[in-house]
């Protein structure tokens, strides 16, 4: 990522450490007292994560909703999505990351939320397809642009693939094919949409007032 | 006001779509939802001795188990084939077969019992491949009692015209040769899931994610025995299907039957695993095709010996065999023309009906021998086609019906837009450019429960509120059904499309559509719904001409007004008014019934429709001749759909071929284990990402089809088949390679490369 990418994206190193996740943060990250102390009571260390076997309350800020939920230690963010929270807009093709349709973003990162437990994702920031559309209704670039220029069939895929396209727009609001070309590749559309996909994005990246959501 | 027809029409449920407002059937979530999981067979073929599930019934949450002899009756969606039940009875025919199922107050425990249940199997000696399947076999290896004498073939489909072998050996120029495809699948997005709803007026509802909500009404009556009157079933937004969703499942029947017994909501949803099991993909393929020509290069005679690989049940296999065979006919001229294809029993997974349904496979072994022809000839790959075509109007040797035909435009098109005189056969080694062509059909002349109903019947509802609602059986599984059909209704009736809403695939509401399969909703819907369209004004104009007193033939529809001439001019609210007078809301019917088709010979039914798409395609490949590894840069496409209703949708499903195209010539391949697959994964199945997109130009070829609507045929299928061809005949022009196994995997090709050096 380049400087001027990191500047628009306003990644600090402190959203950059969160937005890895705790799954990442391997022990020898955090041999140092001092790192581990300056986190400590933030919820980010693994040992705070720890959900006990039969469960816990845990926060999430969906949408710019703060909602509290009880979670076991196997619960993903797609299930609490979808089962507890009622946003079946993400969905759930392959269970393992593979195919991309459960695709959110996490402090702005885009994840599988299939294999992203839901604890590593309770209090931060949270992005689904339902939370794209301004409250009058009107309709995030992405949205439009992908029914002005038919990216998408029988629409299993869309939700992930726009959430794919906000990440790159986000950081990158006039993506070259190539780049929008990897940005979704791992957003499988067995329609074949794939080249009004394209259009669709480079369309809404070069339409102005990209909304920024966070 | 946009006019409908051939007007570009994003989809009417797209806001939904980009919104995630559309509902998919996992989505429904009703109260006190039971959950469902199966017990799946460890093992390929063997005999169950018993099946205790003491365990499992105490554990806790678990409300209800079935095991097969709960459900016994056989179904399948073909009548002639029902070698199906809901679970395994008796024995198990592959290794992922439904052997019980727990519904439960949580997935999670519903999980927790499956495994509780202890299964005594006896192992029986297992059929993995079509050869072991085609010789003599014991009785323990006899996957079904009804195999042909005494060996594990379920079908032979032959048909001979004209003497094949001689012309054949007459010609000035033949070419044999042998080819081999591995089974691939579908691969939809979203993963099969029901849920079934026993509702407290004694009827049932399954919501489940079908192309063919009618066949699973039909199949769940006489499974469950219960009165077709007393099920509904709806299809609600549907995440692909390709054919995978065309047959009733074990899943569907299980989910229902356990709402039943508990009277409570039930959901099952497959793990992408699961899906990989119910496969109902292509068929893996052998065959091995003659092919003669007369010097100047005209098509002398073609035969064609294939075996297809079934798996353990039926399917649409009895189609499939002979689709293999017949749907060569075209688009080219061939009359000594025969084939036999045998389909085998195995203990996988069972194949079926997936997009380009039978004639995939054997449209890449034609197009490729024919290639080899022009070679011996030394003419042009596309002359030859060119001088081969069958015309318009038509029949063909077995009697299909040809109409309209532009498959010679199609052609042309390509041709020209790819440079190909310029470019064939003189690009740096490395790089080439290939051609194929293809054929059709718009849908089965023939349904497949025989009656005399029509195909398809739509209602064309009016009210007071001058709203039109369309309700038609037609599965909208993303190829855009019902907004072709909104469409239709809007050029019809002169009305904007916002006027119109389509109730679509919900059998208490809707009249019998037979699904969507066999590309047949364009055509057969279309046509319906134009009828009924054109019955509901017809009322208004007459019910307009007597309260206003004009003329019945000068009354027009245009731009949400009704005018006669110069004596009137009354928008369509008015118009409606007055249709509604002293009769209030009323509905017009319209219907689809297909001619009668064909010859009166054994097998003249396969391949019969009433209307033939047609189509072809150049690829142009780079292949790295150090690694083998092909890369598809670019491809043209044109495909005669008769007319493009919404040139939108057309554009998809053509750019949906080439995606599907390129992974079965490429990268796709189910891999099995002794039946066990071993690459169920998205993974290690690998379908096209949008880094092996190769860029693609799109042509439409507007035949107007005398008997379609408004002129349309299909396109959701036909533009699959001319795909792999061209990119196989492409690699031959890049290095010089014939491929005759499919994927061409890298290795394949570096092979053939390293082989060709020596």
């Amino acid at each position: 990522m380049s400087d001027s990418h990191r500047k628009k994206s306003g990644i600090s190193r402190r959203t950059f450490i969160k937005g890895l996740g705790l799954s990442s943060l391997g022990a020898a990250t955090l041999s140092g007292e001092g790192l581990k102390g300056t986190l400590r009571g933030t919820g980010l260390l693994p040992e705070e994560r720890i959900v006990p076997a039969d469960g816990t309350e845990a926060t999430f800020l969906v949408n710019g909703r703060k909602r509290k939920v009880r979670i076991e230690p196997r619960t993903t963010l797609a299930e609490v999505l979808r089962h507890r929270f009622g946003l079946t807009g993400t969905k759930l093709g392959c269970g393992r990351g593979a195919c991309g349709a459960c695709t959110v973003l996490l402090d702005g990162k885009a994840v599988s939320s299939c294999m992203t437990l839901a604890i590593d994702a309770a209090g931060v920031p949270v992005e689904t397809i339902e939370g794209l559309q301004a409250k009058d209704g009107t309709l995030h670039p992405l949205q439009e642009a992908f029914i002005e220029h038919d990216a998408m069939q029988c629409g299993f895929c869309t939700s992930g693939m726009i959430m794919s396209g906000k990440a790159l727009l986000d950081i990158n609001p006039a993506p070259d094919e190539q780049e929008i070309r990897e940005s979704v590749s791992g957003n499988l559309c067995r329609c074949g949409t794939y080249p009004h996909v394209f259009e669709a994005i480079q369309a809404a990246g070069s339409k102005s007032g990209i909304r920024k959501t966070k | 006001m946009k006019t409908a027809v051939g007007k570009p029409m994003p989809y009417l449920d797209a806001r939904r779509k980009v919104t995630g407002q559309a509902k998919y059937t996992d989505d429904f979530r009703f109260s006190n939802m039971l959950h469902v999981r199966f017990l799946r067979s460890p093992l390929a073929h063997a005999r169950i001795k018993k099946i205790d599930i003491s365990g499992a019934e105490n554990w806790p949450g678990v409300q209800a188990i079935a095991i097969g002899p709960d459900i016994p009756e056989a179904f399948g969606i073909l009548p002639i084939s029902p070698d199906e039940t809901a679970m395994a009875v008796d024995k198990v025919r592959f290794i992922g077969e439904i052997v019980a199922a727990v519904a439960a107050e949580s997935e999670q425990s519903a999980a927790e019992a499956v495994k509780l249940i202890e299964v005594e199997y006896e192992p029986l000696p297992s059929v993995v491949n079509p050869q072991q399947a085609l010789e003599k076999s014991d009785v323990a290896s006899l996957i079904h009692r009804h195999g042909k004498n005494g060996t594990n073939i379920h079908k032979i489909a032959e048909l001979r015209f004209n003497e094949p072998e001689k012309a054949i050996k007459a010609s000035a120029v033949r070419r044999n040769a042998k080819f081999k495809f591995a089974g691939v699948t579908h691969a939809f997005t979203e993963p099969h899931a029901t849920v079934a709803v026993w509702n407290q007026d004694d009827t049932l509802t399954v919501i489940s994610a079908t192309q063919v909500p009618h066949y699973l009404h039909r199949t769940l009556s006489k499974v469950l025995n219960l009165p077709m009157h007393k099920i509904n079933v709806k299809k609600p937004a549907l995440g692909g299907g390709f054919g995978g969703k065309s047959d009733p499942f074990p899943h569907e029947l299980i989910t229902a039957y356990l709402a039943v017994k508990t009277q409570r909501p039930v959901k099952c949803r497959f793990s992408r695993e699961e899906v990989f099991l119910n496969n109902h993909g292509r068929h893996p393929t052998e065959m091995e095709i003659s092919l003669g020509c007369d010097k100047n290069g005209k098509l002398t005679g073609m035969d064609a010996d294939i075996v297809i690989d079934g798996g353990a049940y039926a399917s649409f296999g009895v189609v499939t065999t002979y689709y293999n065979g017949v749907l060569l006919q075209g688009p080219y001229r061939i009359d000594p023309f025969g084939f036999t294809t045998k389909r085998v029993y195995t203990n996988k997974p069972q194949c079926g009906a997936m997009r380009g349904h039978g004639a995939v496979n054997p449209r890449y072994a034609f197009e490729t021998v024919l290639d080899m022809l022009a070679e011996d000839l030394k003419m042009d790959p596309c002359d030859l086609r060119m001088k081969n075509f069958l015309p318009e109007n038509t029949l063909t040797v077995g009697q299909l019906r040809i109409t309209s035909n532009g498959v010679a435009d199609c052609l042309k098109a390509v041709r020209k837009k790819s440079g190909w005189d310029k470019r064939h056969g003189k690009l740096p080694y490395g790089r080439g450019l290939g051609v194929a062509c293809g054929f059709y059909i718009s849908g089965s002349a023939l349904p497949i429960i025989w009656n005399r109903n029509p195909q398809t019947v739509v209602h064309a509802k009016l009210d007071f509120d001058g709203r039109v609602v369309m309700l038609s059986g037609a599965s909208d599984i993303g190829q855009g059904s019902d907004t072709m059909i909104a469409q239709i209704a809007s050029e019809v009736l002169g009305i904007s499309l916002d006027r119109i809403q389509v109730e679509a695939a919900d059998t208490r509401l809707t009249p019998v559509d037979l699904g969507s399969y066999s590309s047949r909703v364009t055509f057969m819907v279309g046509n319906a719904s134009k009828q009924a369209a054109e019955k509901l004004r017809d009322e208004i104009a007459k019910a307009v001409s007597k309260e206003k007193k004009v003329p019945l033939e000068k009354i027009t529809f245009k731009n949400g007004m009704v005018n006669a001439g110069d004596d009137l001019r009354i928008s369509w609210d008015e118009a409606v008014e007055i249709a509604m007078a002293g009769r209030g809301a009323f509905v017009e019917s319209g219907f689809y019934i297909s001619p009668k088709l064909g010859g009166n010979f054994k097998g003249a039914g396969a391949g019969l429709s009433p209307s033939y798409s047609f189509g072809a395609f150049i690829s142009e490949v780079e292949v790295d001749p150090k690694t083998g590894m092909v890369r598809v840069v670019k491809i043209w496409g044109a495909h005669d759909c008769g007319k493009a209703i919404n040139p939108l949708a057309v554009e998809g499903q053509i750019e949906g071929c080439i995606h599907m195209g390129l992974g079965q010539a490429l990268s796709e391949e189910l891999r099995y284990h002794d039946g066990q697959i071993i690459n169920a994964n998205f993974t290690d199945y690998r379908i096209p990402t949008t880094l092996d997109t190769p860029q693609m130009d799109i042509t439409i070829v507007e035949s107007n089809d005398a008997e379609g609507p408004f002129g349309a045929k299909e396109a959701g299928e036909g533009p699959i088949h001319p795909v792999l061809p061209s990119i196989g005949n492409a690699i031959y022009d890049a290095v010089g390679v014939r491929m005759f196994e499919l994927p061409i995997t890298s290795d394949k090709v570096l092979g053939k490369i390293k082989e060709k050096d020596n």
